[in-house]
């Protein structure tokens, strides 16, 4: 189990880590079980600035296409470039090398969850 | 009224092997075990196993009824033999794609799409002078599909029926794994293989002994996800999606399955249609960028709107995305630029030949 302590979630599945000045943006692990093989994603350009909830890009599995939503405000810095060609590291670790987007200039979301928040959200959505 | 989806006799086993559900054509069915893409390669590479207990069956035992509700001269089926076949409607357009088995006892078995079933059952009724001449069996037989490249050999080791002289499009009644069976040597996958019919009891033997039997050629349980993408790289089309009651069949690239030269329901209007000439026709195409194309999609050509997307999907065998879409006949040709609008962007796409995938023939 990778270590999700100081990790946020948004109500859409993403997950966000602020390090430093830093921000990472993922998608869960129910988000990604859900999906099943991911297999394309759209992502933004670097400069980009996206508020909190603001669509930013599609990911498509082999059963769909979906938005994808920034948790925090903030300047893309940076798309994780490694998922053009292994889309799949998404469904492997989407913790880890599976990250989406770095941002910097984060402004912070109040209404995000802490993990245990979010998993009593997905409990109450998987009934 | 709460509609609860139908379980196919195999329902416990795709629970116990952890598989995500679905519902498909009213039957709740597993989507997927593991993932798609590994459970794709498994057929491509070694075997595959899949639950089509969904599928219908109706028994036809009215020899001049079966030859008018398909589109096929069944009077040169010869016993033993499959044909791929279609039922139209008076309008030519397309009620279901079946397969016709011509059974030992004379009758023509139909074996119909999940969710066609109970409205095939009514049309073939309501075209029968007299009663009854069509039975729904769907629901007493299991099927349990046997596809890849390692399939034959590891059907031969639970069986005494000569496989090798099993044609494709043939079948024999026979034992695997001492269960009575109807082996039938077809697919949806473009994979040799086997199609294995028998009663609901024995289903879960059936499946257990060709998951143990299989395990050291690399057998996977393979869902519907699976399914889709195979069929998909072979060119098949999926009812619903690519054909419908509002296609006809020469639209749809099935001048094969019709032999106009006798008399079905539809003849007419599809000679009429073919005599007009066609306004679309279905191709298959490849991206020319990473963009995934969906049914619904439209395509494009100097902006303007020219035909919709059918299928569409990764082609994890070739490496690149395809799909299939009604096009303008003269824009049918291989080689032909398209564009597939994918969220507002004219995607680049190429009309290729179909299949998109033939498997390597044995040598």
């Amino acid at each position: 189990m990778p270590d999700l302590s100081g990790m946020r979630f948004a109500e859409t599945h993403e997950w966000v880590k602020q390090d430093g000045a830093t921000a990472t943006v993922g998608i869960s692990e129910y988000a990604q079980s859900q999906l099943g093989d991911v297999i394309y994603l759209e992502l933004p350009a670097v400069g980009q600035q996206l508020d909190a909830g603001a669509r930013l890009g599609v990911i498509e599995s082999v059963k769909a296409a979906s938005d994808l939503y920034s948790p925090v405000g903030g300047e893309v810095t940076e798309a994780n470039a490694e998922l053009k060609d292994h889309p799949e590291y998404v469904n492997q670790d989407p913790y880890g090398k599976g990250w989406i987007i770095k941002l910097r200039g984060v402004k912070d979301n109040p209404k995000l969850l802490d993990q245990k928040a979010y998993e009593a959200f997905v409990e109450g959505q998987s009934h | 009224m709460v509609v609860t989806a139908a379980r196919t006799p195999l329902y416990e086993e795709h629970v116990r092997l952890g598989a995500q559900m679905t519902n498909f054509g009213g039957w709740v069915m597993p989507l997927q075990y593991s993932t798609i893409r590994d459970e794709h390669r498994a057929v491509r590479e070694a075997v595959g196993l899949f639950d089509l207990s969904h599928m219908g069956e109706l028994r036809i035992t009215d020899g001049s009824l079966a030859q008018r509700v398909v589109t096929r001269d069944l009077s040169r089926l010869k016993e033993g033999r499959i044909q791929y076949a279609l039922l139209c409607n008076e309008q030519g357009g397309i009620i279901d794609d079946v397969l016709v088995y011509a059974m030992a006892d004379g009758s023509d078995l139909l074996v119909v799409n999940a969710g066609n079933q109970d409205g095939d059952f009514e049309w073939i009724r309501s075209q029968a002078n007299q009663s009854p001449a069509v039975l729904n069996v769907g629901r007493e037989w299991a099927l349990v599909g046997v596809q890849g490249p390692r399939a034959v050999g590891l059907v031969q080791r639970l069986t005494n029926s000569d496989l090798g002289s099993v044609k494709y499009y043939a079948f024999v009644e026979g034992t695997v794994a001492d269960v009575p069976c109807v082996i039938s040597r077809t697919g949806y996958t473009g994979e040799d293989g086997f199609e294995l019919f028998c009663g609901h009891a024995d289903a879960v033997g059936l499946w257990r002994a060709l998951l143990d039997e299989g395990q050291s050629e690399g057998i996977r349980p393979a869902g519907l996800g699976a399914r889709d993408t195979l069929r998909l790289e072979a060119g098949m089309r999926l009812y619903g999606n690519d054909i419908d009651a509002d296609t006809n069949p020469l639209e749809a690239g099935l001048d094969w399955t019709l032999n106009l030269d006798k008399d079905f329901i539809g003849r007419d209007a599809i000679i009429r249609a073919r005599e007009a000439g066609l306004s679309r026709v279905l191709v298959g195409f490849k991206m020319l960028d990473r963009s995934i194309p969906r049914h619904g999609y439209h395509v494009v050509s100097d902006g303007e709107l020219v035909g919709t997307v059918t299928s569409g999907n990764v082609s994890f065998t070739l490496g690149y995305n395809i799909g299939m879409a009604y096009v303008p006949p003269a824009m049918a040709e291989p080689g032909t630029r398209l564009g597939v609008d994918v969220r507002g962007t004219a995607a680049p796409a190429e009309v290729v030949p179909l299949p998109f995938y033939k498997r390597p023939h044995p040598k």
